[in-house]
């Protein structure tokens, strides 16, 4: 697969030194980047890391603080992503942001109809845009509805959109994700058209098979930083997922870890979960918990790490699959059957999912409690002042006010409060979602050291986080995942950042075959499953 | 002060004392209160007589817009609820009698709940839009009162009955102790029990609530029972008032005021945080500016005007460009205040 | 045997294919179909049922009756497949009519007068659309401020009714071309204008495109590099327009100006149009759909006057075939996210 790379072309957009501050964060950070005719680049980075910022930077969506945006040579300035559309920049998203209502050909055209004295000309309409698709290898009725058609289909349309709009540079924002193998492999055949073209491609995934299989260069972000740009065959993938996740340890080494502590795993466990799995979704993964465990998730964003845990809360139906509580069949079809059966839920998207931002941090706190009990049975004041007080003081929530509202809270603080909220109902087993994302290092600390001591304690967890080193601090037992399911169990005392690292980027590495059943691919020694330690 | 005006009443209560004040400056007799057998007459007991129809209806649409939704069937309920009412008591041997009065405004107030009932299911399980699922009784329940009353205004005499509007209780009427009693049970139900927060949590964040374990169903649907049976109260005072039944008259356009009260009193319509009080002090104001409207002289058909302008401000002060133009004109003297938010900008995105 | 059964099959599955490329490509036309389908069966069933009901006399009276509903359905048509709803159409209706009447009685002539109270449509739409696009206003609250503002205008305008004398005005209305025992008048010809113009905006213009992209997902259609802010305000503003000519019509038909005219209105409208096929949720919907509405409308208030029945069952059954639309199409948005 050998690139064609024009190095010695004239760059065709080139941003430099783009900065761009949100209230209280640096989202960009003084970041270059260079894109080239007819290359496809992926710009690769964690949750935070700046891509899709820099993304609506060159989209005209956000208005970058400092720093230049250069295409074909021309310095421009963009106001609007109509502005980016008119200097050939078009943007085909994961959500596919066409028209559901309207027909395929007419979501090619739209905005660019023919027309005639009678108005828009619907034949030459149909027409137009059945050439645009075929240009691309698509033969389809134009005239039937788009949202009768797959996502794949879909975004093949908005791709011929870009086409009709002229555009010199494409950006697909993770465009894969919703595709099955077949699809992957038609997009990237007209990917690699349009490349020979001469278009100028930006491609994000969280798959790094397919970012290796069609990239030519890609350029790391990490922290709203430049990590640097590559060419994609020199740069192996375990230097690549090093080079996304970064190294964290600084101030944190001192806290007590939980993964030398040993698990009882003579009795039935608290919760296994046995080919649950989801169409689209998370090829079907098994997890068992034992009392008092801590079983990490690793895997990028995006590998099935936060699906798996939303089907076993019951946040999403699973379409296969068992659970099993203490040995007993269960049902967990809702968040109501798991808060009963005394398994909680932190979401990684603490605002849109987690905190209640107009009620006030005491509100927030007692509302699993109350949730569980009912509306008729109230917590009398006094239990609710010294339930509020009690784990305000325990988490170190800041500032210690049960009546400031909890949207006002810095992200660590909401975070607290979350972890409050589920403590207060006592539950059995908790599952953290990245309960440590996007916070600052002292509080990251405190929700560390809560885990480690309430597990001790008997609780069982569930933690989920991009930082491995964080995993394998608090984690007995860690389950990999990539590209949609489950890859391995490790042992953690086994292995260290950089063998996870390695085990994530290229253990069950079978990209045409490597079908659902993800256990079959981890390699024997790789089971910790009864390994006592 | 500045603490006293950011509170979240303040704005409402100074919006009723300036309508008075301006009221008692205009024609000084607008605050006298004349005792006549024992019993008060005024202008101001006059508000508090008639704010009656639209406080229980407003009371129902405040909890209905916390959850993120909205009754536009209240007057049609009204209608139907009178009609079922008066319809009984014309129909029954003794129109006099309190039992019989009684049992007719039973049956109304069942039906509107049944009503309530009907809203709730087609929003909280079908999971229609509030706006259409309420547009249907809206559109029906006018045409249903107008049935069981067989297209008359079914006019009765009845003692008791006239007793709801128009009758007195301690040298007050009769009608502000039914909304005082509203108030009263909603906000202790509301307040003394978790209800009034886990409806909160529904209309701020649906999902996260989901996920915490709250049961939204129960309480959607709770909503709209409550706004149907106060509706249908409001509708029987509304009967006893005219002493008929007028399935087109009764509570035309209360909808509309009753969101504009709800709204006034600092209810946002989006849902979430909601006022009983702020309700309240809304529909007194609005009370008010119906009384000084016609005090001026203006015909109360042509009304509507001053309160399409006071909507129009309403929303405007609510509205987020504005909040917006509003900071940039202070942001150059509390830069530093800036809230310490969106530290995940990139997990929106 | 087999043979005779593939011979058979073959034109049956042909028949079926072109069913399915036909259904493919048609779907959002369903509704509108649905529509069609009960307005026909209605004209029959009333035949059968009266005998004299399917006369050229009744059919010309029901677009001259309802002239006034259909222009209004037709603004509403517009709103609605944008996604927002606009209450303020009978009342607009009323306070251009009362002007109208006012207007004329002043002495002004006709020529001047239709301009403005267009005009007047015209701005209290634009009111609307600014508070929808530019302050985030739901469509629903400010087209309630409309309402009301248009309402007190109409009593500011006239308490009580104004009869109207002029000629070129009731000429409107009193003329009828006859062809046969068919007759049309002005108004009629205006409304089924106003009717095709729609059509062919929301058809074959860019700006119509946009109106249903703007229903179908706002965000995509800025995205896509479309005028949403200006086509949003439009939409108001054309109702708003449609209010205007509805309130010359119903002057014309009643020969006066009333302002209390046209209280439910827009009910009714919004009743015709969900009727016709237009989803409340935006995005799908016809201009056609709508005139089917009103007319489906306006057969069942004549039905009802036939049998001499309550006219409180008109609201009834109009209510349950909106509850009915409603959940059939509530049916369809659930089954196709089902199956994504």
């Amino acid at each position: 697969m050998s690139t064609h790379l024009h190095a010695d072309t004239e760059p065709l957009v080139e941003m430099r030194g783009i900065t761009i501050q949100f209230p209280g964060v640096l989202a960009l950070d003084h970041v270059d980047f260079t894109l080239r005719a007819g290359e496809v680049h992926s710009i690769m980075g964690e949750n935070g890391a700046g891509k899709s910022t820099l993304i609506k930077a060159l989209t005209g969506v956000y208005s970058v603080d400092s720093g230049t945006i250069c295409v074909a040579g021309e310095e421009r300035v963009f106001g609007s992503t109509a502005d980016a559309q008119a200097a050939g920049i078009s943007t085909v998203y994961q959500e596919v942001n066409l028209c559901p209502n309207l027909s395929v050909g007419e979501n090619v055209m739209l905005g660019h109809e023919p027309r005639s004295l009678r108005g828009i000309d619907w034949r030459a309409t149909h027409r137009e845009a059945a050439r645009y698709l075929s240009d691309l290898g698509v033969h389809l009725d134009t005239h039937t509805l788009l949202s009768s058609h797959s996502i794949a289909v879909q975004q093949l349309v908005a791709i011929s959109r870009a086409m009709v709009l002229d555009s010199r540079v494409l950006i697909l924002d993770e465009p894969t994700s919703s595709l099955d193998r077949d699809e992957v492999e038609q997009l990237f055949s007209v990917v690699r058209d349009l490349r020979a073209k001469g278009v100028a491609i930006i491609f994000i995934s969280h798959f790094l098979e397919q970012v290796y299989d069609i990239s030519d260069r890609i350029t790391v972000l990490r922290n709203g930083q430049l990590v640097g740009e590559y060419l994609a065959q020199d740069l192996p993938r375990s230097d690549l997922v090093t080079k996304m996740i970064g190294k964290v340890l600084e101030e944190l080494d001192d806290i007590a870890t939980s993964a030398e502590r040993t698990i009882d795993r003579t009795a039935a466990p608290l919760l296994r979960a046995s080919g649950i799995g989801k169409r689209g979704v998370l090829s079907p993964a098994d997890i068992d918990v034992y009392d008092g465990e801590v079983v990490g998730i690793a895997g990028l964003l995006g590998s099935g790490r936060t699906e798996l845990v939303r089907l076993i809360y019951g946040a999403d139906r699973p379409d296969v699959g068992q659970f099993e509580l203490r040995g007993e069949p269960a049902k967990l079809a809702s968040p109501r059957h798991s808060i009963d059966r005394r398994i909680a839920f932190s979401s990684e998207n603490r605002r849109e999912e987690g905190i209640i931002a107009d009620l006030t941090v005491g509100e927030n706190i007692v509302l699993g409690i109350q949730a569980r009990r009912g509306w008729l049975r109230k917590m009398r004041s006094a239990e609710h002042d010294a339930v509020v007080a009690e784990y305000i003081a325990a988490l170190g929530v800041r500032p210690a006010d049960p009546n400031r509202l909890a949207g006002t809270l810095s992200g660590g603080n909401q975070q607290k409060v979350l972890l409050a909220r589920w403590l207060a109902t006592a539950p059995e087993l908790i599952i953290l979602d990245e309960p440590t994302r996007g916070i600052d290092v002292g509080a990251k600390a405190d929700i560390q050291r809560k885990v480690a001591e309430l597990s001790s304690q008997g609780l069982s967890v569930i933690f989920i986080s991009s930082e491995l080193e964080e995993v394998l601090r608090l984690a007995q037992r860690v389950v990999v995942m990539r590209d949609r399911r489950q890859i391995g169990v490790l042992d953690s005392n086994d292995v260290d950042v950089d063998g996870l690292i390695d085990y994530m980027a290229n253990q069950g590495d079978d990209p045409m075959t490597g079908q659902d059943d993800g256990q079959a691919d981890a390699p024997a020694g790789a089971q910790s499953e009864g390994s006592v330690a | 002060m500045t603490r006293l005006m950011k509170h979240r009443l303040f704005w409402p209560l100074f919006a009723l004392v300036a309508l008075i004040v301006i009221n008692t400056v205009a024609r000084p007799q607008f605050i006298k209160v004349t005792v006549r057998d024992g019993e008060l007459y005024g202008a101001l007991i006059d508000i508090l007589r008639n704010s009656a129809p639209l406080m229980l209806v407003a009371l129902g649409m405040t909890l209905v817009i916390a959850t993120r939704g909205i009754d536009l069937s209240v007057g049609a309920v009204m209608a139907v609820s009178g009609a079922v009412t008066l319809t009984i008591i014309d129909g029954s041997s003794s129109p006099g009698s309190t039992g019989t009065v009684l049992i007719a405004i039973l049956a109304g107030i069942g039906v509107s709940l049944v009503l309530g009932l009907w809203n709730g299911f087609l929003v909280a399980v079908l999971d229609i839009q509030p706006i259409i699922a309420t547009l249907v009784l809206m559109l029906a329940g006018r045409g249903v009162a107008l049935l069981i009353t067989d297209g008359f205004i079914t006019t009765v005499n009845s003692e008791p009955l006239n007793f709801v509007a128009t009758g007195y209780l301690f040298a007050l009427p009769f009608a502000m102790f039914i909304w005082l009693a509203a108030v009263a049970a909603i906000a202790v139900i509301e307040r003394r029990t978790a209800l009034g927060v886990l409806t909160e949590a529904v209309g701020i964040n649906p999902e996260a609530s989901r996920l915490a374990g709250v049961r939204s169903r129960g309480i959607i649907l709770g909503a709209y029972v409550a706004s149907g049976t106060l509706a249908g109260i409001a509708g029987i005072i509304y009967s006893s008032n005219i002493r008929a039944a007028d399935a087109n008259a009764a509570g035309d356009l209360i909808e509309l005021y009753a969101i504009l009260a709800v709204v006034l009193g600092g209810t946002s319509l989006m849902g979430g945080k909601f006022s009983i009080a702020g309700t309240v002090v809304g529909v007194l104001i609005i009370q008010t500016l119906d009384s000084t409207i016609l005090f001026l002289g203006v015909s109360s058909a042509q009304s509507p005007v001053f309160f399409a302008i006071v909507v129009v401000i309403v929303v405007l002060i609510q509205s987020p460009r504005v909040h917006q133009w509003g900071r940039t004109l202070t942001s150059g003297i509390r830069r530093s205040e800036a809230p310490e938010v969106r530290s995940d900008a990139e997990v929106t995105a | 045997m087999s043979t005779t059964t593939t011979a058979a099959a073959a034109p049956r599955a042909r028949a079926a294919a072109y069913t399915r490329t036909f259904l493919d490509r048609h779907s959002s036309m369903m509704p509108t179909f649905a529509a069609l389908i009960i307005f026909v069966a209605l004209l029959i069933g009333a035949e059968v049922h009266f005998g004299n009901f399917l006369t050229p006399l009744n059919m010309s009276a029901l677009l001259l009756n309802y002239a006034y509903l259909l222009i209004l359905a037709v603004g509403m048509t517009f709103v609605i497949v944008t996604g927002g709803i606009d209450l303020s159409v009978g009342s607009v209706m009323a306070f251009t009519g009362i002007s109208c009447a006012k207007l004329l009685g002043e002495g002004y002539s006709a020529a001047v007068v239709i301009p403005v109270i267009l005009l007047g449509g015209a701005a209290i739409g634009l009111l609307i659309g600014v508070l929808v696009q530019y302050f985030d206003v739901q469509p629903f609250i400010a087209s309630l401020a409309g309402l009301f503002l248009a309402r007190g205008l109409a009593f500011v305008v006239s308490l009580s009714s104004i009869r109207v004398e002029n000629e070129s005005v009731l000429w409107l209305q009193t003329t009828r071309w006859r062809l046969g025992d068919w007759y049309i008048t002005p108004t009629g010809i205006l409304a089924l204008s106003v009717a095709a113009i729609g059509a062919f905006v929301m058809q074959y213009t860019r700006f119509g495109r946009t109106v249903y992209a703007v229903g179908g997902n706002e965000q995509s259609a800025r995205l896509m590099g479309l005028n949403v802010a200006r086509t949003k305000v439009l939409v108001y503003v054309i109702s708003g327009v449609c209010g205007g000519l509805a309130g010359l019509v119903l002057t014309a038909y009643s020969g006066a100006g009333y302002p209390r005219n046209g209280i439910g209105t827009e009910l009714d409208v919004i009743a015709a149009v969900v009727i016709g096929g237009t989803l409340l949720t935006g995005g799908t919907g016809y201009v056609l759909g709508s005139v089917i509405g009103v007319l489906v409308f306006g057969t069942i208030n004549t039905i009802i006057a036939y049998q001499g029945a309550e006219q409180s069952w008109t609201r009834i059954i109009i209510g349950l075939m909106l509850l009915m639309f409603i959940v059939v199409q509530r049916v369809i948005v659930v089954r196709s996210e089902r199956r994504r």
